[in-house]
């Protein structure tokens, strides 16, 4: 158990006159929301047990301007872009891990043709390729025999074709993974996408999240998987509207990872 | 003599009518704004190969697949047939091609005619699908009036033209086996097609030889007529697919899902706010300096091309979770509107000498509702499901920015947003100077 968490900045690092390997890119929801934050602290703590030479922008990060851009205003999407752009290429970032799907799409897709060109890879897919160079290993664990089923996020899965990153990480819990009716390509979108976390929706005669919800526990899972803050959130008041939050938990795959390393 | 005239005129005036048709489609698809879909030129040409003839997506759905997929393969191999039909209209001959091909001639109109009995059961089932089962995709609201009507006459047309076909064969079976077909006797007593030489005596074998030869004159007749009046009808109609779905998925959008376009006009106002030694370049006064979609003419031609190929079938509908929770947004309702706006464009067009004259609407407002558009959740479940890769979500982001930016009419909670990220560089109201606090809570 390391309780102390050690979240270096890319100015401590510039400082130094040294580099890490990896900028970890927190995002809004995993710098502010409550529950969001729990999942960066797990990614930390996956990082730190890794010894994975990562820093963070800290202060210096801002929102990467997807909700605008998806809520139709360009303009603040690209003054976003281009600022953030300059603090990325001011300390000369070539690899970016995100704790959000959206930042991930943005930063992968949308940033190269306004000058700010980086790999950049989800989360679940660095957690993936720790576990495959070996620098986290899992055996059995808390999860094991437990019931999983894995929700996809459209900026993960459809926007970027990522859909095993996820599952092949999962897989070391020793646990029963189960797929929803509809998921990977056929996933359902857990309502929050496209600016929606950020208005009320439309009239309608349901809640995206109720609908995903309950395909979610018809399967009966201990724990429905997500690797996005904002279909954290869904989920987790979709688990609620059923009352179901004691036998089931919404927990991010970082989560799992760090729960079942017991970090 | 007289009949190879007719023929010849029928031909030359359903083709030139046809080409007059497919020109005005090409002309309306391109007051769209131009757009670079020419590069990777393997890559499309594989991803056609796939889609479009391959109907790799169709599968994902396979009753529906299957059923489509006998009246398409009816449908292409069908054309094989019709390059005998043409020869023979035209040079007033009686199945010319067989004596030339022999065995390979009965096994090619054999294959047809399988085919056709397949496409046959296909309609049926599709017919039963929309009318009786009422699947729920295929009775949507969107679909009343034309829409319904417009994919009830293509199918019944289809069955029409099946059963001319086995008119023409059946009879024909009949009148070659007594030795009195116009076909050349090679003495052989059948013409050997796999249905028709065991359809045609059930059907015709109590018929004479003079009705014989009307029935199978109808059944030829028929058949070209239709297939004359089905290539007219196309333009107007929702199963334009069967040609655009090949160069629709050709040009289709080959980058992730995920990514939005940049607007470049933006890019040229932000670099110039925030660097002002940049000098934007020279602006083209033929383009619209509209940022964002009020009107077809704002779309790209991608975009134009997407709605005359869209048939209609709903999966990306079915799987919107908009749709499928009751709000108004219809992935299809977009492309159909887009559609009928283009058109409505292109009609006003035609009566005003090429010129559109302002008629005081646009395709937000009175095609599509802002209700609509603030609805999705840019999941990009349509843009998935659909079999010739049409892309909803596009036009829906480009009147999204319309709205917001030129009209400045957002959903209020999003103006919020909007103002938090601007002064915080969050989408709520946290400072950016807090942003690390997390580490030590």
């Amino acid at each position: 158990m390391s309780d102390v968490l050690v979240v270096p900045t890319m100015a401590d690092y510039m400082a130094k006159g040294e580099s890490p390997e990896i900028l970890f890119w927190v995002g809004c929801a995993g710098s502010f929301d409550d529950r969001a934050k729990k999942i960066t602290k797990a990614i930390v703590k996956i990082l730190n047990h890794a010894n994975v030479k990562f820093a963070v922008l800290g202060t210096e990060e801002s929102c990467t301007g997807d909700p605008a851009k998806r809520a139709g205003n360009e303009f603040l999407f690209q003054m976003q872009a281009m600022t953030t752009i300059s603090v990325l290429n001011g300390y000369d970032v070539k690899r970016i891990v995100t704790g959000c799907p959206h930042c991930f799409n943005t930063l992968k897709n949308e940033y190269p043709s306004l000058g700010g060109s980086y790999e950049v890879v989800h989360h679940t897919q660095l957690l993936q390729e720790l576990l495959n160079t070996g620098r986290i290993k899992i055996e059995g664990g808390s999860f094991k025999g437990k019931k999983i089923t894995f929700h996809d996020p459209c900026y993960l899965g459809r926007a970027n074709d990522v859909y095993e990153a996820p599952r092949s990480v999962m897989v070391n819990l020793d646990a029963e993974l189960l797929e929803m009716k509809r998921s990977k390509a056929n996933g359902l979108c857990c309502g929050a996408g496209g600016a929606q976390m950020f208005k009320e929706a439309e009239k309608g005669t349901k809640e995206v999240n109720i609908e995903r919800t309950e395909e979610a526990l018809e399967l009966n899972p201990d724990v429905i998987a997500v690797g996005c803050p904002f279909c954290n959130t869904m989920m987790t008041d979709g688990v609620k509207n059923f009352n179901k939050e004691q036998s089931v938990k919404v927990l991010d795959v970082a989560e799992l990872i760090a729960q079942a390393k017991d970090l | 003599m007289i009949s190879s005239i007719v023929f010849i005129i029928l031909f030359i005036a359903g083709s030139a009518l046809f080409t007059l048709n497919v020109r005005k489609v090409r002309r309306n698809i391109l007051l769209g704004k131009d757009m670079n879909r020419k590069d990777r030129f393997s890559e499309r040409f594989k991803t056609m190969v796939l889609v479009a003839l391959g109907q790799k997506k169709m599968f994902e759905r396979p009753i529906p697949a299957i059923l489509h997929l006998f009246l398409y393969v009816a449908f292409v191999i069908t054309q094989i047939e019709l390059i005998e039909i043409i020869y023979d209209g035209a040079l007033s001959h009686h199945r010319a091609f067989r004596p030339m091909l022999g065995s390979f001639y009965t096994f090619l109109v054999s294959f047809i005619e399988i085919l056709s009995v397949l496409a046959f059961i296909g309609t049926v089932a599709f017919l039963s699908r929309r009318n009786l089962l009422k699947v729920p995709r295929l009775v949507k609201s969107e679909l009343n009036g034309w829409p319904k009507l417009d994919a009830n006459l293509i199918l019944i047309a289809e069955i029409v033209l099946i059963c001319f076909i086995f008119m023409m064969n059946g009879a024909d079976e009949v009148l070659y086996s007594r030795g009195l077909s116009h076909a050349q006797n090679l003495g052989d007593g059948s013409l050997g097609l796999a249905i028709s030489s065991h359809l045609g005596p059930i059907l015709f074998g109590g018929f004479d030889e003079h009705t014989l030869h009307i029935i199978e004159r109808l059944g030829w007749w028929g058949h070209i007529m239709m297939v004359f009046g089905f290539l007219n009808y196309l333009p107007y109609s929702k199963h334009f697919h069967i040609l655009l779905a090949f160069p629709n998925v050709f040009f289709s959008n080959l980058n992730k899902k995920g990514q939005f376009t940049n607007l470049e006009s933006v890019t040229n106002e932000v670099k110039a706010m925030m660097d002002p030694s940049f000098t934007p370049p020279a602006i083209d006064p033929n383009v619209s300096l509209r940022f964002g979609a009020k009107d077809v003419t704002d779309l790209s031609w991608k975009q134009l091309l997407d709605s005359y190929t869209c048939t209609e079938c709903g999966r990306c509908t079915s799987s919107c979770p908009a749709n499928i929770t009751g709000k108004l947004l219809s992935p299809r309702k977009i492309m159909m509107d887009t559609r009928d706006r283009l058109m409505e464009v292109g009609k006003n067009m035609d009566a005003n000498k090429g010129q559109f004259k302002d008629d005081g609407k646009s395709l937000l407002g009175d095609y599509i509702t802002p209700e609509e558009l603030w609805a999705c959740t840019s999941c990009n479940a349509c843009v998935q499901e659909c079999p010739v890769n049409i892309d909803p979500l596009s036009i829906i982001m480009d009147m999204r920015r319309f709205v917001v930016m030129e009209q400045s009419a957002a959903p209020t909670e999003l103006n919020g947003m909007f103002t938090n990220i601007e002064n915080n560089g969050a989408p709520w109201q946290f400072a950016q100077a807090d942003r690390l606090n997390w580490k030590n809570e």
